[in-house]
């Protein structure tokens, strides 16, 4: 229980290496020995989606991971976003669009959404839906995320 | 009523922080040298505990103590009552028998806590539970309600007389009179099952005992911080101010973050105490299932009365409520559904008994709705089973029974939450019917759609129901608002905020007055070290009863700031304004001072003070209505049904609804949304199960159905009502439960009505594909 085991991970482009218990949870590693508060923990079962990064660019959830399966792998979490000064568009649009209210929720949303819209440029209302289907919010109902969605879509395809 | 601010959607203050991962949460707070707490929870619904083997557990490296009811000595006795007993209710009786903080002897739901592990790390906490050994004794658990009041039922609480908490009669009229003169009397059974907040965020504390300072400081996301402020120092013989509880960002409430004096509070406190290191607990989901409180369930033995022509003459209801294994938080939930059964109709005789029944069942208390959802959807059902009687269209049977525009105020009759005769103060329930029906195009629908499809096979349904939401209950809350020497405009509150948009809306309710930006006014919330009054954020009451106090505070400090720039400015007050930051005057802008500079000479460090004047642009007000501001609205959904498999897909959902006046209409737009998807999964996706031994089926997501994205409708289409409330001064009443309260009552009419040719009733609320599948199966074969 106590053996550690050496992990080399890069966090947001700043690599780290540090020892972890094999059975440290991921986003315990991010949150709690990293610091990174930004990515949430809602159910500790993989379905709340609360708690999504990106896994060498592509949105997993990082309470059904351990921190050694990251060994030699890059994570994004929402601090590679952008600050409250200078947002992502997509932050913008959620902003825009009311789509977060407690905003526990909302960074597994937003990791969920920058990897779905870098391959998805323009979906439909249908397309959102399905695409955030994994991630359970409380207070918004989902509409305006729809919305944001959106009107992120646009504002990256401005952007690029 | 638009102001420059007040009454706009205005962007969110709080968003940027909390997008940008920077909102810091209760669980992403450390502090140095803390220690963490797991609960060893029981298995059984209802046993007695033999024996408890703790040594393994204490052994194992890493494990600072594992406690046990014997190590917490006086602690261990019932808690407070959250709310006062219905002693205002002529004849209530009652019995009170609040939570344990640690069971001793015996548990009565299963998730009791038996045992405290306290570890160097969350994962060593959790590594001790698996060795802590219980010898239980299992007795047999009381899990239905009916069964419950059976003579010779097993009890809960071997020392009282039966399963019964509490009995409330109230009345109007004379319903048997009623009924001896109507057409038609109807006679339904209707169950109402139990749903989980599941606010995303679980519950969680973190308390640090400063022993040289003597000081505790409890983070929480309560929405109670000053009752857990001073729940605390009651127990431990502090004063009030020292302890101070703060509450973080906090991932949303929906009502069981309102209670204090839990398990985890009461031990933890004494832990930290004790200790002298700050000490952490954050629940994981299956915890929040088995020991955070839920609610709803009742079921309801109803009789309605009416001419032939559709008029309600009377309405009687007799309904047992489930309040779980203890009743710490009293009559509230019950006395929601008595005062919302009737409240939007006129109903001349109506008569209301419920009977408040312990089970071996997790605790109830409020959960957005708090039992005004059960008052609608008995009454709705009820109608409808009439309309159908009397072959009357739906939306006429409600039309005709509707609570005129000019009948305000109205008396109920009814005693409320607020223990105060409830008085429906303003509304306009015809015209939000009318608005709804021409929003969904009704008639188009009856006349066309409906047949169409019916025509083509598809089972295409509509539902219309309205209700009312009581909000804005007493007793009080209080502001302060300071304006800073940086021209800025601090405002404290004591109510805690879950994700309102209270750093915005309060905001925009003092810049108002101040004539500040609304991002330049800072709102404090829920953190008793800046205020230290007021009862906390439940009721859809913090918009209307904090919000007038901000107005209230910013109208003072407005009159503070007018009168010393009147002397400065060497001007009379009535011919100043406040914009910009500045007091200027009105027709010499340039003329002007500036809220900052005022600010600092309102606190002169030498010179002038003159007699009877208060330092600081500083003021402090309180409100408390007489009783709540009710809102109301309609909602209507039409739902398709695949007949085969029993799954609707809504097509449409219309709903308007009268908040008076909405300070930011993007916000009340936003809480009527997650109200409705909240109504939308009590209808048809969740359900807290328990078997009949009590043991909790639904304790994870896996098993309780969330209502995702994919399951609501693609379009909620909202009308909004604007009547003010005379009660303040602003015209506000809340709207937070809204969504939440009409939904299931609808569902239920729009499935019935899509189901048409099996002739099916569904007087059940919380259903499911089988359940439907079985209930048409059971109509078919009758």
């Amino acid at each position: 229980m106590t053996q550690k085991v050496k992990i080399n991970i890069t966090v947001n482009g700043v690599p780290y290496e540090r020892e972890v218990e094999p059975r440290l949870l991921l986003s315990d590693f991010i949150r709690h020995d990293l610091g990174l508060t930004g990515t949430h923990v809602g159910c500790e079962h993989g379905l709340c989606g609360a708690c999504t990064i990106l896994f060498d660019g592509q949105s997993v959830r990082s309470c059904i991971m351990f921190a050694v399966m990251a060994d030699g792998h890059k994570i994004e979490t929402v601090e590679s976003l952008g600050t409250p000064e200078h947002l992502h568009p997509l932050q913008e649009a959620f902003m825009e669009k009311h789509a977060l209210q407690c905003g526990f929720c909302t960074p597994g949303f937003l990791m969920t959404l920058v990897d779905y819209l870098g391959d998805n440029k323009n979906p439909t209302d249908e397309e959102i839906r399905e695409a955030i289907d994994g991630n359970f919010c409380r207070c918004t109902g989902y509409e305006n995320i729809v919305e944001a969605v959106k009107l992120a879509a646009k504002k990256m395809a401005a952007h690029s | 009523m638009a102001g420059r601010v007040f009454h706009k959607s205005i962007l969110r203050n709080e968003d940027p922080q909390i997008l940008a991962g920077k909102a810091q949460y209760l669980d992403d707070l450390e502090l140095p040298g803390m220690v963490f707490a797991a609960f060893k929870r029981s298995d059984y619904a209802h046993a007695i505990i033999k024996s408890i083997d703790v040594g393994e557990a204490r052994a194992l490296p890493g494990v600072i103590g594992v406690y046990t009811a014997e190590d917490f000595g006086d602690l261990v006795k019932p808690g407070p009552l959250q709310v006062p007993p219905p002693t205002a209710i002529k004849g209530a009786t009652y019995v009170s028998r609040t939570l344990m903080p640690i069971a001793k002897d015996k548990v009565r739901y299963s998730g009791e806590p038996v045992a405290v592990v306290i570890a160097e790390s969350r994962y060593i906490a959790e590594d001790a539970l698996d060795y802590i050994y219980i010898d239980f004794e299992p007795l047999d658990a009381v899990i239905d309600l009916e069964k419950a009041m059976e003579p010779g039922s097993i009890k809960v609480h071997d020392d009282l007389p039966s399963n019964e908490g509490a009995h409330v009669t109230q009345s109007r009229g004379n319903y048997d009179e009623a009924a001896a003169k109507a057409d038609l009397v109807i006679k339904k059974k209707i169950y109402v099952d139990r749903v989980a907040a599941a606010a995303l965020e679980n519950r969680g504390i973190l308390i640090n005992w400063d022993d040289k300072a003597q000081m505790m400081t409890i983070w929480c996301g309560t929405q109670s911080p000053i009752t857990l402020r001073n729940a605390t120092a009651a127990r431990m013989g502090l004063f009030e101010n020292q302890v101070r509880v703060i509450t973080p960002f906090t991932g949303g409430g929906f009502g069981p973050k309102i209670n204090t004096s839990m398990p985890d509070d009461v031990l933890l406190t004494e832990l930290a105490f004790r200790l002298k290191r700050p000490v952490k607990w954050y629940e994981d989901r299956r915890e929040n299932f088995l020991s955070t409180t839920s609610e709803r369930d009742q079921v309801h033995f109803c009789e309605i009365a009416l001419t032939k022509e559709g008029k309600i003459l009377g309405f009687k209801d007799f309904f047992y409520h489930n309040s779980g294994a203890y009743n710490p938080y009293m009559m509230t939930v019950p006395l929601n559904t008595q005062t919302h059964t009737v409240s939007n109709y006129e109903i001349p005789s109506f008569h209301t008994e419920i009977v408040m029944v312990f089970t071996n069942e997790m605790v109830v208390t409020p959960v957005r709705g708090a039992g005004r959802p059960q008052g609608v959807f008995v009454m709705e059902r009820m109608i409808d089973a009439a309309a159908k009687e009397l072959k009357m269209d739906p939306a006429e049977i409600r039309r005709i029974n509707l609570i005129q525009p000019d009948a305000y105020p109205v008396s109920t009759g009814v005693i409320g939450q607020d223990f105060v005769e409830g008085v429906l103060d303003s509304g306009n329930y015809p015209s939000a019917l009318n608005m709804v029906l021409e929003m969904i195009d009704y008639k188009k629908f009856r006349e066309e759609i409906q047949p169409k499809a019916r025509a083509e096979g598809k089972h295409l349904g509509i539902g219309i129901c309205t209700f009312t939401e009581g909000t804005g209950v007493g007793p009080y809350e209080g502001a302060k608002i300071t304006v800073g020497g940086n021209g800025k405009v601090s405002v404290a509150t004591g109510v805690a905020t879950q994700g309102q948009a209270h750093y915005t809306s309060f905001a925009q309710v003092a810049a108002e007055q101040l004539g500040v930006e609304v991002k330049d006014v800072k709102v404090i919330t829920g953190d008793t070290g800046h205020f230290a009054w007021g009862a906390g954020t439940f009721a859809s009451r913090g918009a209307t009863v904090a919000g007038t106090a901000i107005h209230l505070a910013a109208v003072k400090v407005k009159a503070k700031a007018l009168k010393l720039a009147s002397a400065i400015l060497e001007t009379p007050e009535e011919e100043l304004e406040l914009a910009d930051g500045f007091v200027r005057v009105a027709d010499l802008p340039d003329k002007r001072v500036a809220l900052g500079d005022l600010a600092n000479r309102a606190n002169p460090m030498r010179g002038t003070f003159p007699p009877g004047a208060e330092p600081g642009l500083e003021a402090v007000a309180y409100y408390g209505p007489p009783y709540g501001a009710t809102g109301a609205g309609c909602m209507a959904m039409i739902l398709n049904v695949d007949a085969e498999t029993m799954k609707p897909k809504i097509e449409r959902l219309v709903i308007v609804h009268d908040c008076g006046t909405p300070i930011n209409p993007m916000v009340v737009e936003g809480q009527v949304h997650g109200g409705i998807q909240m109504g939308i999964g009590n209808a048809f996706f969740e359900k807290i199960a328990y078997d009949e031994t009590g043991q909790l089926l639904s304790a994870s997501f896996m098993d309780y159905l969330f209502p995702q994205a994919t399951d609501m409708p693609p379009k909620i289409e909202m009308g909004h009502l604007e009547v003010p409330s005379p009660l303040n001064p602003l015209g506000i009443k809340g709207v937070g439960e809204a969504g939440a309260i009409p939904t299931p009552a609808v569902f239920n009419q729009a499935l019935e009505d899509a189901l048409y040719d099996t002739g099916v009733e569904l007087m059940e609320s919380n259903l499911s594909p089988s359940k439907v599948f079985s209930y048409v199966k059971q109509a078919k074969g009758a």
